[in-house]
């Protein structure tokens, strides 16, 4: 019985590795080793698959159509949104509007709600650990409103909630904050900021791009006013995403972009809106990337999240365990919460150098900035080396990530 | 007749050099050695202005003019790029801006460096290029209106 637990509990990384043909594939003579899941995840062969069926069987416009491709398309779409709408527990399918992944639903917010409801004087507050995408779009807003952008410090890697508390005022409008840092892999306690914000009459975007791979998300326990989140780190295609955002708010929202699929009626005097979620969706959608997020999104909840965090988890810490054993190795960001991302630095070494090296040996991190700048700037490094994790990656491959690093090192001092 | 090799010379010997490599490693060894022995730029060119835009690392260049040939000087924060720069600069340096300008340093693909030259933000080898070009690109024309000057003087005498 003990053992039947185990192995249910237990996730099974050989039987997933068969499932992601990438992971086959040689670099540089040797077997790629994939450590940049925080940028994108490989594609499984049923996402791959489902995506050639796609083209090749029911591939027509939807909505409109009234012959059986457009009627299946279709069908195909809106399951879909159903598959997003359950991933992320929101409560109904009028709050899933696709978009093109978190940024463009982060925009979509800036643009639509932002711009009705941002005034000269009012306040918007992100935090240090944002990616570009979640600071460019509310800066582009506050200078077009006379409204000020601020800041909630962190320290080595933790949110200072303190500090957040003493940032709320009556002319905070919006928070708009990351579930989990792309560059360090904190766990930002969501929650908690929602609620205070709440408290001060201010509404709250969290942008989901790293947190919706690894957490269990449920955005009316969270209690967010907008989440955001992409396919592609999600074990799904490029160039669909979602934004959902609470049915009222979306109602009382100005749509986004115009043409065809979001409206009622269209006269030259006027034009009436679609109903949610269409009204934010413009023009023919990415179906096909679309239909196949729902297969992303099953295969992932098929596996369990709760299994995928484990094995991730425990791979975390014996890469960071190893990690600090090399030669002036620091690993960037304390926090107690984290997700697979192990992020570090190595004296007297740039990260690029690293990059290339561990490249020359199929090891594929990330260096640089990790389109995190400020955060990067609080550290006082320009970047750092990101190793990130996802459910295929094996005890053997950090190993050899090891090795590499120790070669790289070698050769670089 | 100077004595002084070719920008075409210089490739070709960088090219039979890397020819005796067996393995990557030994060749990205000799990089970071050649990066490793690259005169240290002076800190007062390790300026904003001098930074080369395209880079994960920070890399500075700088150029002179001396009798008519551009004079490449070159740092970076990493020691690969510094290794590729240093590449670059004992290729291009000494030379006018004319054959500079027409220089296709064919040597950094048939050293197998092409991923290097990739049109991506992560790596600065193309910007490099692009960059020691420009120079040489503004020094003839400077060479070009400070001679048109000197001919416009030449007849109003």
């Amino acid at each position: 019985m003990i053992q039947s637990d185990t192995i249910t509990k237990e996730l099974d990384v050989y039987a997933i590795r068969q499932q992601f043909p990438a992971l086959n594939r040689q670099v540089k003579g040797q077997p790629l080793v994939y450590f940049d899941n925080a940028a994108t995840t490989q594609k499984p062969q049923v996402v791959i698959d489902a995506l050639v069926d796609y083209y090749t069987n029911y591939n027509a416009n939807v909505h409109r159509g009234i012959h059986t491709l457009a009627e299946e398309a279709t069908a195909a779409f809106e399951a879909s949104r159903d598959a997003a709408r359950q991933f992320i527990n929101a409560g109904s399918r009028e709050e899933i509007i696709f978009t093109r992944g978190t940024t463009e639903g982060i925009n979509l917010v800036a643009y639509t709600w932002g711009r009705k409801n941002i005034k000269a004087g009012d306040e918007i507050i992100i935090t240090e650990m944002e990616h570009h995408s979640n600071i460019v779009p509310w800066q582009l807003l506050c200078e077009e409103k006379g409204a000020t952008l601020k800041m909630i410090p962190q320290q080595d890697g933790v949110l200072l909630l303190d500090e957040y508390k003493k940032l709320l005022s009556s002319r905070t409008k919006l928070v708009s904050v990351v579930h989990v840092s792309n560059a360090l892999g904190t766990v930002n306690p969501v929650e908690e900021i929602i609620k205070l914000a709440h408290q001060a009459g201010a509404l709250v975007m969290v942008d989901g791009a790293q947190s919706s791979v690894h957490l269990d998300i449920d955005v009316q326990a969270m209690d967010c006013d907008f989440f955001a989140f992409s396919s592609h780190k999600v074990y799904g295609p490029t160039g669909i995403g979602v934004l959902y955002g609470k049915k009222q708010l979306l109602e009382a929202m100005p749509p986004f972009q115009g043409g065809g699929e979001m409206i009622k009626e269209v006269t030259l005097e006027k034009t009436t809106y679609a109903d949610l979620p269409y009204k934010f969706e413009a023009g023919t959608p990415n179906i096909g990337d679309a239909v196949v997020l729902k297969t992303a999104l099953e295969f992932v909840s098929k596996i369990g999240k709760e299994k995928i965090r484990n094995h991730e988890t425990e791979l975390l810490a014996y890469a960071t365990e190893q990690l600090v054993q090399l030669p002036g190795v620091r690993v960037i960001g304390s926090a107690a919460h984290k997700v697979s991302v192990a992020s570090f630095v190595i004296d007297k070494v740039h990260p690029q150098d690293i990059g290339i090296l561990l490249d020359n040996r199929g090891i594929a991190v990330r260096t640089g900035h990790h389109c995190a700048q400020p955060l990067m700037h609080c550290f006082g490094i320009p970047g750092t080396i990101r190793a990130s994790l996802a459910m295929y990656n094996t005890k053997e491959e950090v190993d050899k990530l090891i090795v590499g690093l120790e070669k790289a090192l070698k050769m670089l001092l | 007749m100077s004595d002084q090799k070719t920008i075409q010379e210089i490739e070709n010997e960088i090219v039979e050099e890397f020819s005796l490599f067996d393995s990557w490693d030994d060749k990205y060894e000799y990089i970071i050695d050649l990066g490793k022995k690259l005169p240290v730029l002076e800190d007062k060119h390790k300026l904003d202005e001098n930074k080369v835009r395209g880079c994960q690392s920070t890399v500075w260049l700088v150029a002179d003019s001396v009798d008519g040939k551009v004079i490449f000087k070159a740092d970076s924060d990493a020691v690969i790029v510094k290794g590729l720069i240093s590449m670059l600069i004992r290729v291009l340096s000494g030379h006018t801006p004319d054959e500079i300008i027409q220089a296709n340093l064919g040597f950094i693909q048939k050293i197998g460096m092409t991923t290097h030259l990739a049109q991506t933000r992560s790596n600065g080898l193309l910007a490099m290029v692009k960059q020691m070009k420009n120079f040489a690109l503004a020094y003839k024309i400077k060479n070009t209106m400070s001679h048109g000057e000197r001919s416009a003087e030449t007849k109003s005498n």
